[in-house]
């Protein structure tokens, strides 16, 4: 089992360095816009609490659709390719980090944002300088979770020709090359492992600076 | 100088006004305890002079300037605020936490530095020892030091302090009172403070004032509200035991006659108050004591039917406490 899947990587190393960097380009660049998308937005939430609700609720339906329908319902709406996967996934890991972003700046102590709103701090520097270090632990998380789930599910965006690791798979399986099929399945579950292991390392390093 | 002028806040949806049509004055360097039962409006009061809640209707003018109008943040750099939470942040150093206001004020970084230190000593914490700790590093009566020494920091002329002692231990609170007010007194700040404790505003007011359904019952001197209650309502507040509190505001030193006192009489320290006097001489069944000064000599006597005038002084419009 080992011995062909190296040997199929040596044979092919063009094909399959192209779509292990695509699949990482295609994850990276998903998450930056989450990113982008979501953090801003938790911040906005937090002066507008009754449409926080609302969009939290929102959200979490978008969480509940599976990472196949999402990139299958951008097909007839963006066609194929990398641009409807990257929207597909940006939407895909959005409610990790908009929900843990949201609910870990709106529970910050209320005290301590009165107390600082007392001391004459403005509201953009309560959120710079005192909600936004308070949440970061569960930011940072939400973002870790986003992140595995974006580099897992890049995989299914083979089938809308978005590319990736995905590739491997789905051309394995149409010419039944096991091999390839088996590189591409343990390409991304290693992929996705060294995500959740880098991102737990980077978050356990950040804790370990605050609390020193 | 804070002074408050027909001040009402109005919440829509709610039976009667949570403050209604208060004027209070505060001279500069005093201090002014505001105290009612729950729901009476003081807290509510004491936050709209720094604006974390808008008056409906009146005017509130801090040190000669209508802050009505001002903006907010900087008017709240002005005024020192310390809460009961306390309200450091877990995340900032001691150092960090006092240094708040001076940086938000862009002093230069050696000046902040210094202003820490000094502020760490003024409230009696070892710079050196706290500066770099977290608050979760220190005890609630040394969190509540560097709560206050933040409201310090920038030296704003007025502080506003809410429930400043409810988050220590009873032991710790009444020395934290003598000493922050010693230390509100040396540097004349003008204070008003909430609390819900009548001993404590006693202890820490040159004027009390009391609330009831947002309206303002009485404001005086703690010795006047305790000696002519406007009502039955401040009489019940005060307490049954207000001729007792009275005496704890005078100290023998100051009260005591000239005279000899027996032989074999006990003694009190002038520093004393006449509340310790009268529990000394019910306790020994005597007539008088020796009121010692600091290097032990006596400077006069306290005698039991000078306490009972001095109780009964000024309490003339005969309001008992409400049975």
């Amino acid at each position: 089992m080992v011995g062909p899947v190296f040997t199929w990587i040596a044979e092919h190393p063009k094909v399959f360095w192209t779509a292990a960097q695509q699949h990482l380009v295609l994850s990276a660049a998903a998450l930056g816009l989450a990113l982008a998308l979501a953090l801003p937005l938790a911040v906005v939430l937090l002066r507008w609490r009754r449409a926080a609700a609302t969009a939290i609720a929102l959200v979490n339906v978008l969480r509940t659709i599976p990472s196949l329908a999402l990139l299958v319902v951008m097909l007839p709406i963006l066609g194929t390719g990398f641009q409807p996967a990257l929207v597909a996934l940006t939407l895909y890991g959005l409610p990790a980090i908009l929900i843990n972003a949201y609910t870990a700046l709106s529970e910050v102590d209320a005290d301590i944002v009165e107390a600082a709103t007392g001391q004459g701090l403005s509201r953009a520097q309560i959120v710079r300088r005192i909600q936004v270090p308070l949440a970061l632990p569960v930011i940072f998380a939400g973002i870790r979770t986003a992140a595995v789930q974006i580099v897992s599910a890049a995989t299914l965006a083979a089938f809308i020709g978005g590319g990736g690791l995905g590739e491997l798979i789905t051309a394995g399986m149409g010419t039944l090359d096991i091999p390839q099929l088996v590189v591409g399945g343990l390409a991304v579950a290693a992929l996705a492992i060294l995500t959740e292991l880098a991102f737990g390392l980077a978050e356990r390093r950040l804790n370990r600076t605050r609390h020193a | 100088m804070i002074a408050l002028e027909g001040v009402s806040k109005i919440y829509p949806g709610l039976p009667r006004p949570a403050v209604d049509d208060l004027t209070l004055m505060v001279p500069g360097g005093r201090t002014c305890v505001l105290i009612g039962p729950s729901g009476c409006g003081k807290t509510t009061t004491m936050r709209m002079v720094n604006r974390l809640i808008e008056p409906t209707r009146g005017r509130i003018v801090v040190e000669g300037e209508d802050v009505t109008h001002a903006d907010p943040v900087s008017l709240r750099r002005r005024i020192g605020y310390v809460i009961q939470q306390i309200g450091l942040f877990p995340h900032m150093t001691i150092a960090q936490n006092v240094a708040t206001v001076p940086e938000l004020l862009g002093w230069p970084s050696a000046r902040v530095a210094a202003r820490v230190d000094e502020m760490l000593s003024l409230v009696g914490l070892d710079p050196g020892g706290v500066r770099d700790r977290y608050p979760r590093h220190l005890s609630g009566g040394q969190r509540q030091r560097v709560g206050v020494a933040r409201a310090l920091a920038a030296d704003p002329p007025v502080m506003l302090m809410d429930e400043p002692f409810g988050a220590v231990d009873p032991l710790v609170r009444t020395h934290l009172q003598d000493e922050f007010l010693s230390i509100l007194k040396r540097l004349r700040k003008t204070v008003i403070l909430v609390t819900h404790d009548i001993d404590e505003a006693i202890r820490m007011g040159d004027l009390v004032a009391i609330l009831k359904d947002g309206r303002l019952v009485q404001c005086d001197a703690p010795d006047r509200l305790l000696a002519m209650p406007a009502n039955a309502f401040v009489a019940d507040f005060v307490g049954a035991d207000r001729a007792l509190k009275r005496l704890s505001l005078v100290m023998a030193g100051d009260a005591c006659e000239p005279g000899t006192a027996p032989a074999g009489a006990p003694e009190i320290a002038a520093t004393l108050s006449l509340r310790d006097a009268l529990a000394i001489l019910l306790g020994t069944s005597t007539e008088a004591l020796r009121v010692t000064g600091p290097d032990g000599q006596a400077v006069g006597i306290v005698t039991l039917a000078g306490i009972r005038a001095r109780a009964g002084e000024g309490a003339g419009r005969g309001l008992r406490a409400a049975g």
